[in-house]
């Protein structure tokens, strides 16, 4: 379980707030998008989980153990991270990549290899990928490299910032269906932040929208569709429902038609 | 032609050797000061402002200034740790040159490095702590693979640029490739010349290829070709250092000479004379006038010739004017009790500058003494060497006979000659033992008030050396032997301009014409 507990972060010595005063339960195995507008504070809340943004007040723990207490190093070797730009070490193979945090964590090369392969069938890649180098893939693919990177140490929480961003809408709806596989397949506790709230309803068992460093609605994906009583959140909750059902009703005047 | 060809083979594996010994050693200690601060000030702009001005501000520093400022400054600081270690350094040849190269070298490996950490992808950044690497598993798996290939690129401009700067050694008494041109400058010797450039620019372009070899195994992920690179470098650099070693040159009498073709001689005589009694001789030659007696004085050469009116001016700093017995005999007390330096004695001739016109325009003027030079001086242009014009015979020639030239110009002592010649300048401060007075048929002018002091050609002796009885039964028999005549003819078959005989041939010639034993 990850639980924020009066989470502050200012980046200004405290004229704004990225992220004010945020509580936050997450149980195990749950997957949770995070949503709002750029500037809202998702992506630092996000990065207070493995500490690559400290915060100025509150505390955040998992498992009962706050994250403050452990070597950032090797907090991050325990969870996943997934970026929105990918982040491959360009000079290090696809293989490399994969296997680095293991190696960080100094697992045998047997079981490295032996995982980096698991991993690369996982994600739907050739193994003849593993020898190539990130500059020789198309973009989902380095977004499949980059997902099997994070799971490689067996995390149990994966991390995700905007992790579809740059890919194409068919990319991104097969990558996204596979990381809930993934999610499943592993029991892994995610949590996705995204500006897309299509891909937030149908990947999550949960949604928080943030706005201006805050949490102003959290609730699994049906409870928000079904409205909201903050104006802004039921208008952003409004659009999936409505695109859902311009599509339906394009579907049934073609049943009709034939 | 093939004669001075063949002299300057003779001598490649010395002079090569030495080149590449100091160029692998300061581009070494270059690297290795150069990628910590690198990795010092890649986060810290405080620090890397200072660190990057303070390297671009030594590479505006003329190398040739740079390399002659480490010889006091290490000479300063020698006797500081002998007076209070009881251990001396040599603060002549290799160190000097050694630290000034160094400095010159870190500019770009830092510039270089500095830009290409600046330069990377803030995202690869952030991943290297996201998949959990620690700041130092960053800086080696991601920070510095990612730089390296830029970092190279400085490392190979560095290295051309400390191998054509190493010629700049030989001046303050290192061997390199440079002894070919300052040498060659010289004698006129132009072969030599390019034979040194040559040889500097295949020593750069061969370095510099293998650094690119390392370059594209590094970047191409092909260790065996960076390795095969690496082996390639140390083997060169192994093979240099086995050149001395094989020669046995450790110990043995080390022979200094100035920067003019009498000294070059002069030195091969001695040097001859040393080897022929089976010392081990290292020869120094080109040295600046000041800096050869303070080697000797500080034991790092053994022997050299010098003259009697520059020790006692420029060495001592004298300002009176003694006549010239009184002038050697208070130079053999007073140099042996200062510097504890032993004046053998005096090789029977003088070298004094005189000043020489063309006999055309002297004639012309009317001009015989530098009495008469005066009145036209204003409308005439004078040319000294590089020291001359620094030195009190100078200032005392000005005040006594109101002398004010139109312009004063400064030579390479070959080129001065040359000037006059061509018009360049009207007047020279020539030397009078030089074969190109006669040669050239100038007219030396008659110095009435006798300002001119005394040049007596006299040896030297370090204070270690003037212990050695060898050294002295191999020197002793040339006290008082070389008549002018004799001198002048040796120095004129090296400086003419057809038929030229290098300074051992002429060193040859001297021990013969002169009787030696």
């Amino acid at each position: 379980m990850i639980a924020l507990q009066g989470v502050c972060k200012t980046f200004d010595g405290g004229a704004s707030y990225a992220v004010r005063d945020v509580n936050l339960e997450i149980p195990a195995h749950t997957f949770v998008a995070v949503v709002g507008d750029s500037g809202s504070g998702k992506t630092t809340l996000l990065k207070t989980i493995n500490r690559l943004i400290e915060p100025e007040a509150g505390e955040v723990c998992i498992d009962g153990e706050p994250v403050r207490s452990v070597p950032p190093h090797e907090l991050r070797r325990r969870i996943g991270y997934v970026f929105q730009g990918v982040g491959l070490f360009p000079h290090l193979s696809i293989a490399e990549n994969i296997g680095i945090t293991p190696q960080l964590a100094g697992w045998p090369d047997d079981a490295i290899r032996a995982r980096v392969e698991e991993l690369i069938d996982l994600v739907c890649l050739p193994r003849a990928y593993l020898t190539r180098m990130p500059a020789e893939l198309s973009g989902g693919q380095r977004q499949r490299v980059g997902i099997a990177r994070a799971l490689a140490a067996r995390p149990a929480i994966v991390l995700m910032d905007e992790p579809f961003g740059a890919l194409d809408p068919v990319t991104r709806d097969g990558l996204g269906g596979e990381c809930r596989r993934l999610h499943e397949h592993m029991q892994l506790t995610t949590v996705m932040v995204t500006h897309d709230i299509l891909e937030a309803v149908l990947l999550a068992d949960r949604i928080v929208v943030m706005r201006r460093g805050r949490i102003v609605a959290d609730g699994e994906p049906h409870e928000l569709l079904a409205g909201h009583p903050d104006p802004a959140v039921s208008t952003l909750m409004d659009m999936p429902r409505r695109q859902a059902a311009r599509v339906r009703s394009l579907l049934e005047e073609r049943t009709a038609h034939e | 032609m093939s004669d001075p060809l063949h002299s300057a083979l003779a001598v490649l594996p010395d002079y090569l050797s030495q080149h590449v010994l100091l160029s692998a050693a300061a581009l070494a200690l270059g690297v290795a000061l150069s990628v910590p601060l690198l990795i010092a000030a890649r986060h810290s702009a405080r620090l890397r402002w200072p660190v990057l001005a303070v390297a671009s501000l030594i590479q505006t520093v003329p190398s040739i200034a740079l390399l002659a400022l480490f010889y006091p400054l290490l000479l300063g600081l020698s006797r500081l740790t002998g007076r209070l270690f009881g251990v001396r350094f040599q603060a002549l040849g290799f160190l000097p040159s050694l630290l000034a190269l160094t400095l010159y070298s870190i500019l770009p490996i830092l510039r270089n490095g500095v830009t290409a950490v600046l330069n990377l992808d803030p995202a690869i950044l952030q991943a290297a702590h996201g998949v959990g690497m620690t700041s130092r598993q960053r800086l080696l798996h991601v920070e510095l693979p990612l730089a390296a290939p830029m970092l190279m690129a400085g490392v190979r401009t560095s290295a051309v640029w400390v191998i054509g700067t190493a010629t700049l050694a030989t001046p303050v008494g290192q061997t390199s490739l440079g002894n070919y041109i300052f040498t060659g400058l010289q004698l006129a010797n132009w072969v030599w010349v390019l034979f040194g450039c040559g040889a500097a620019v295949a020593l750069a372009l061969v370095t510099d290829q293998l650094l690119a070899l390392i370059e594209f195994g590094l970047a191409r992920r092909r260790p065996r070709l960076a390795w095969l690179g690496l082996c390639l470098l140390v083997a060169g650099v192994a093979a240099a250092a086995a050149v001395p070693l094989a020669a046995g040159r450790r110990g043995g009498f080390v022979v200094g000479a100035k920067n003019f073709t009498e000294q070059y001689i002069l030195a091969a005589l001695i040097s001859s004379r040393l080897r022929a009694e089976g010392h081990p001789v290292t020869e120094r030659t080109g040295l600046g006038s000041t800096l050869a007696f303070q080697a000797l004085a500080g034991n790092e050469l053994s022997v050299y010739v010098d003259y009697t009116g520059t020790l006692w001016h420029d060495d001592l700093h004298h300002r009176s004017d003694p006549p010239r017995a009184t002038m050697l005999s208070e130079l053999r007390t007073q140099l042996r009790r200062r510097y504890g330096v032993v004046l053998l004695g005096p090789l029977g001739y003088q070298n004094a500058y005189v000043l020489a016109m063309r006999r055309p325009q002297a004639a012309a003027l009317g001009i015989r003494t530098i009495g008469d030079l005066a009145r036209f001086a204003p409308r005439l242009t004078l040319g000294g060497d590089l020291e001359f014009f620094a030195r009190p015979v100078w200032h005392d020639l000005e005040r006594r006979y109101a002398l004010h030239f139109r312009a004063l110009r400064q030579y390479e002592p070959a080129f001065m000659y040359h000037a006059l010649l061509s018009g360049a300048v009207n007047v020279i401060a020539a030397f009078s033992s030089d074969g190109r007075i006669a040669e050239d048929h100038l007219v030396v002018l008659k110095d009435p008030l006798h300002v001119i002091p005394p040049y007596d050609a006299v040896i030297l002796l370090s204070p270690h050396g003037a212990h050695d009885p060898a050294l002295r039964r191999a020197l002793e028999p040339l006290i008082d032997h070389i008549p002018i005549s004799l001198m002048r003819h040796a120095n004129f078959m090296v400086d003419r301009r057809h038929d030229k005989r290098t300074p051992r041939q002429a060193a040859r010639w001297l021990a013969h014409a002169a009787h030696l034993r």
